[in-house]
């Protein structure tokens, strides 16, 4: 009963050690796992590959720092492969502490790819106003957002000469970390002006968007760093997500143990105190 | 394996701030208060920055002045110039801050109850759509397919959607029958709960990933 008593007491702090360790070990010294990619992020991925080339794509990005991991590599991924169609992508941020981290990421790859800002992609940057912003685009994007994260007048852009409402995308890309985002967008927009709708979304939120999944509402889905890492494989890369999977395996089966040995202590006290 | 420290300054800042966060998880600590006020002053500041500048300036303020400039001026809704009525919201904007006098606080229910009603009258309608009616359309599937697999999968959706919402109808005693329904439907529940927590695990492990990759990668250069 020793060892009982001791994982009963067992300071917490060695927990996150060992889940530290789990992680960091295996990002310095990375160890090949197999990956499949699922019919959701096959679905994400069949949905932009079947745009015509040259497409002009409605991109929201409704995430900021606190969901980085999960949302960056999806994000950048996205934005190589609509790139790589020669999609026109206009993106929109709807969460306040975003519209810097997402501008990053669109000039980090529009750099990679020599794709022009104002003519291959815009970023307009974030408006406050959550679903009431969403709706309104659905009458004008251009009077939505007058001015672009740069300053410059939204209008004028090349890229925002045939763009009007969500009639002028054939595809929504929603990247979203949580309220507002896929969620509000299904609602609000997907339903009422019947776009075509895809989503990349964190793990956490990830099953409550099955439904949509399922109801055909969103065309694919990727669920956190394990989606966009099955998305790198879809698309032939290899990013932050992809070398992630390794310690998230680590971490995940070592937090199964602890849910296994958790139930076991218990069963074990139970049984002594009926003893 | 060979160490490529970062020769940026704001590189060096996030990764101490990490480190500072990350020494909560031994104890409380003053290097733990420091990054969290810091963080906290710093958010607020830039949020009430960026709002201003892309929100209140290009929204509200630039068309109201163009208004007073257009032929006509302000009042030219004859024209199809109606960008002075976005004067009543900035009303309504300012309103809001009466709260922070205590005698005519009572004006800032205006604009929350101007708020509250956009916002139910929105949520109400999307919902609707999107989680009723699609949801209900999407939940009626044909039973037999024809094959075994697509067949077995509606007939397991079937029974769990059934059972789920038999779950929640307390008009009855859960005894016999609607006791048993109840029953498979707590069995799929569980699952869904078990999926759940599975991904929030997911969820959190990734973010702990995120910043480690930030740290042996952007900050050490470890390679």
């Amino acid at each position: 009963m020793s060892l009982v008593r001791t994982l009963e007491t067992l300071d917490r702090r060695w927990i996150f050690l060992i889940v530290g360790l789990l992680v960091l070990i295996p990002l310095i010294w990375p160890l090949p796992l197999p990956l499949t990619v699922s019919r959701r992020v096959q679905g994400f991925h069949d949905a932009i590959e079947s745009l015509p080339d040259g497409s002009t794509v409605l991109m929201s990005c409704d995430w900021d720092p606190s969901g980085k991991p999960e949302m960056q590599p999806m994000t950048r991924t996205a934005l190589r492969h609509l790139f790589s169609k020669n999609c026109k992508v206009v993106v929109t941020v709807l969460w306040n502490g975003g519209p810097g981290i997402v501008d990053e990421q669109l000039r980090f790859v529009a750099d990679e790819m020599g794709k022009k800002y104002g003519e291959d992609y815009v970023n307009l940057g974030y408006k406050a106003g959550n679903e009431a912003v969403m709706v309104l685009m659905g009458q004008s994007i251009a009077s939505t957002f007058p001015r672009d994260i740069r300053g410059g007048v939204t209008a004028d852009y090349p890229i925002m000469k045939k763009v009007r409402n969500y009639s002028s995308f054939p595809l929504l890309v929603s990247i979203s970390s949580g309220y507002p985002g896929t969620k509000e967008y299904v609602q609000q927009v997907q339903g009422r002006f019947h776009i075509r709708m895809i989503a990349g979304v964190t793990a956490v939120s990830a099953p409550e968007y099955y439904p949509y999944l399922q109801s055909g509402q969103l065309l694919g889905l990727l669920g956190g760093m394990a989606g966009a890492a099955e998305y790198e494989k879809a698309r032939g890369e290899s990013g932050g997500a992809t070398r992630g999977m390794v310690p998230q395996s680590f971490a995940h089966l070592f937090v199964a143990f602890c849910i296994l040995a958790g139930n076991g202590v218990q069963w074990l006290k139970r049984r002594e105190a009926h003893a | 394996m060979s160490f490529h420290p970062s020769s940026d300054v704001g590189v060096w800042v996030a990764a101490l701030l990490t480190l500072c966060i990350f020494s909560f998880l031994y104890k409380d600590n003053p290097f733990y208060k420091f990054a969290e006020h810091l963080f906290v002053g710093v958010s607020a500041g830039y949020y009430i920055i960026l709002n201003f500048w892309t929100v209140v300036v290009p929204n509200l303020w630039e068309p109201l002045v163009k208004s007073f400039s257009a032929p006509g001026g302000p009042t030219a809704v004859e024209l199809g110039d109606y960008r002075i009525w976005l004067a009543l919201p900035g009303v309504l904007g300012v309103l809001l801050f009466t709260r922070l006098f205590g005698r005519i606080g009572w004006l800032s229910r205006w604009s929350l109850a101007v708020i509250i009603g956009v916002y139910a009258g929105l949520k109400t309608t999307g919902f609707a759509q999107s989680d009723l009616v699609s949801q209900v359309q999407a939940s009626l599937v044909p039973i037999f397919t024809g094959s075994f697999w697509p067949s077995f999968n509606a007939v397991l959706f079937s029974i769990g959607l059934i059972c789920s919402l038999l779950f929640f109808f307390f008009s009855r005693e859960h005894k016999g029958a609607l006791g048993g329904a109840s029953k498979v439907g707590i069995l799929f529940l569980m699952v869904s709960f078990g999926a759940g927590y599975g991904y929030t695990v997911m969820s959190r492990i990734s973010l702990l990933i995120g910043r480690l990759q930030f740290l042996v990668e952007d900050w050490l250069g470890l390679r």
